[in-house]
């Protein structure tokens, strides 16, 4: 239904007051795609947002529709809807008002605007609260309103500011799914502002994780799922455990890494490097909490000490999560996050193990990675 | 515990204060005692007195108007000399007050964004409500006088052949009213605007509004309650003007006002009776337009407006 075929995104910086909130965001969106900014508050997500939206002028780049220059008309002329994260239903008028707002800006004739009105409450099942005030509704209900009124103009673009973060968990999980629907169903292209991952990666066709103002990693969800170019990009991927290490040793893409605070020759991992690593680099390993295998007795032949690959803790905390336990193992100074179908005794001594190609080694430094977008 | 289940036996446990409190007695509210004392010696009862020396008139006045008791009102109703002031006055404090109301809406408006200067504006605005009504008379007086800094200033260039009449008359009182109104007005209005979420108006831009749909659509709407409130006050304090009337107004002639009729029954005639009556009349015509205001207001919008206010 969007009527472009591409949005670009040149170089796009935003200055306040000589600090940079954003700068050189490079992007192609193609039409109906459903692209997400994830990162932690203060990493540009939002200013980039406002940006496209016009709300917030450029101080550096431009942005071009079908090759033509948008970046200067203001948001009124921009014709992209936006949901905001305090929702902003104006709320002296009904809903129904709310909705039909964008469609009497345009000047609609006024059966149309009635019938298209009707038609968006519908879509987000807000048929019998119609007439109500915007006050008189549960957040969940007033965040649907916004959609309306966003999607009833069928603008060519779609900006979320994290519709979701004012939601109670459980509600989330449903209007996840509800704009997913709406996405589907619609081929609106849109742009969600989030630094909730899993909204991104159950979300979005493509997701651009962003750190201070610029660029991480762009990808699709599995790309950036299963291969995170930085540890930073990792940490929002699930990798819980994230520690500082010591390269020992590299070899053919498999690096030998040593976790501080143990004995010399203790907890030691191998890996699959990320990057060009040599032996004595600082850098971190992520692990995911399900890869690793908890053991409760010890490796090999008993009493050999420590085995390469396996790592020696105490249980610290174990956590019930259903099916599995979250168990918390401590080992020198790091806390390891490992999931376990059998709950081990706390202060028990048990064993974690992690396939090799499970393990990251990425560099420590996070400005020496060079974003790069994967074409899609 | 064991023994008979359930059954509460014995004296209650709970203090004197949640005893009490189940009795709907909260004893916090006797702090309020020495308050109302106040409030009854010092305007309950001069209030009371007030009204009871309405309906004592003096002989004369009762010889004069008829009406028994009720003389005084048959007199403010009657005589011209004392009826035409409520026009007199209502002819400053509605234009005043609407004046003070409409003027601050543009400058709260643009004094919401960030700006260099700033401070310094909102200073500059807000500084006359520190200047009392003689200060400000006074000031009027040689600034805007016959042989005030405008009017020589005019005559210097040539702009003009005789000295503008600026002071004591209408125009005098409506400059005095407007420069102690407007920084009451432009703070509770500005207070008004802040309370209104900004997200709102950006919402509304990203829906293709602009800035006259925004504002007649989304702000007009959720700070007209407020407007009428401002509306209610400023008029209220024009309304009772005095000072200014008597200083840079023409005390017997076109700004001939209530409070100036009562304080001359009162000061010049000695019948008390007659300017209490005059100052009832005041408060009843006040209430009257008070009444009409937030009637009106009764039937805007009135809910959140979704800011910090």
């Amino acid at each position: 239904m969007s009527d472009f075929d591409s949005l670009e995104l040149r170089g796009v910086g935003r200055r306040f007051g000589g600090v940079d909130a954003l700068s050189g965001l490079d992007l192609t969106i193609k039409s109906g795609e459903f692209v997400a900014l994830l990162g932690p508050s203060g990493c540009g997500k939002s200013t980039a947002l406002n940006c496209l939206a016009g709300l917030l002028p450029l101080t550096h780049g431009e942005i071009l529709l079908d090759g033509k220059r948008i970046d200067t008309l203001p948001p009124e002329r921009r014709g992209f809807g936006m949901v905001f994260q305090s929702y902003a239903l104006f709320p002296h008028l009904s809903v129904e008002k709310n909705v039909a707002f964008g469609l009497q800006m345009q000047g609609r004739p006024r059966a149309e605007i009635e019938s298209r009105v009707r038609e968006a409450i519908k879509l987000v099942k807000l048929d019998e609260h119609a007439k109500k005030l915007p006050g008189q509704l549960s957040g969940g209900q007033q965040q649907r309103v916004a959609i309306a009124r966003a999607v009833v103009l069928e603008p060519s673009l779609v900006l979320m500011d994290e519709p979701l973060s004012n939601l109670d968990a459980k509600l989330r999980l449903d209007m996840r799914t509800e704009i997913r629907r709406l996405h589907q169903s619609l081929g609106l292209t849109t742009i969600y502002v989030t630094h909730d991952q899993e909204e991104a990666l159950s979300l979005a066709d493509r997701l651009v994780v962003m750190r201070e103002g610029r660029v991480q990693q762009v990808g699709t969800p599995d790309e950036l799922y299963e291969s995170p170019t930085s540890w930073y990009v990792a940490d929002f991927m699930g990798y819980r455990n994230i520690l500082p290490a010591t390269v020992v040793s590299v070899s053919g893409g498999e690096a030998v890494v040593q976790l501080p605070g143990t004995a010399d020759g203790g907890a030691r991992l191998t890996g699959s490097a990320v990057g060009v690593l040599s032996a004595g680099d600082s850098v971190r390993v992520a692990i995911r909490p399900d890869d690793f295998v908890v053991a409760q007795d010890p490796p090999g032949s008993a009493g050999a000490g420590t085995v390469p690959g396996t790592v020696p803790g105490t249980v610290s905390v174990v956590e019930y999560h259903g099916r599995e336990h979250a168990v918390g193992v401590q080992t020198g100074d790091t806390m390891l996050h490992a999931r376990t179908p059998v709950a081990p005794q706390v202060g028990g001594s048990v064993w974690l193990t992690a396939p090799v190609e499970r393990v990251l080694v990425f560099p420590d430094s996070l400005d020496a990675v060079v974003p790069v977008e994967v074409a899609a | 515990m064991s023994g008979v289940g359930g059954q509460q036996t014995g004296r209650a446990t709970a203090s004197l204060r949640h005893r009490l409190a189940e009795r709907g007695i909260d004893p916090t509210l006797l702090l309020l005692v020495p308050g109302l004392v106040v409030a009854l010696a010092l305007f309950v009862y001069p209030f009371s007195y007030g009204i009871g020396l309405t309906v004592q008139p003096t002989a004369a006045m009762q010889e004069q108007w008829g009406g028994g008791i009720l003389a005084n009102y048959v007199a403010f109703f009657r005589d011209p000399f004392v009826f035409d002031s409520v026009w007199l006055t209502m002819r400053l404090a509605l234009p005043a007050a609407l004046f003070n109301v409409l003027a601050s809406v543009p400058v709260a408006m643009v004094l919401r964004h960030r700006f260099r200067g700033k401070r310094l504006l909102t200073s500059l605005l807000v500084l006359p409500i520190t200047l009392g009504t003689v200060l400000t008379a006074q000031g009027l007086l040689i600034f805007a006088g016959r042989q005030g800094w405008i009017n020589r200033a005019l005559l210097e260039i040539g702009l003009i052949d005789e000295p503008l009449k600026l002071v004591n008359n209408y125009l005098g009182v409506m400059f005095s009213l407007v420069i102690t109104g407007f920084p009451f007005a432009f703070l509770l209005i500005s207070s008004y605007l802040s309370g209104i979420d900004p997200s709102l108006e950006r919402a509304a831009k990203t829906l293709g509004a602009g800035w006259w749909q925004r504002f007649r659509r989304i702000i007009l709407p959720l700070l007209a309650p407020g407007l009428a409130t401002t509306f209610v006050l400023t008029f209220v304090l024009a309304f009772s003007v005095f000072p200014s009337a008597r200083l840079v107004g023409d005390a017997m002639g076109e700004t001939r006002v209530m409070s100036l009729m009562a304080f001359r029954a009162f000061g010049e005639q000695n019948d008390y009776a007659m300017a209490s009556t005059i100052a009832l009349m005041m408060g009843a015509v006040e209430l009257l337009v008070v009444a009409a205001v937030l009637g009106l207001r009764s039937l805007l919008y009135r809910g959140t407006t979704g800011g910090k206010g």
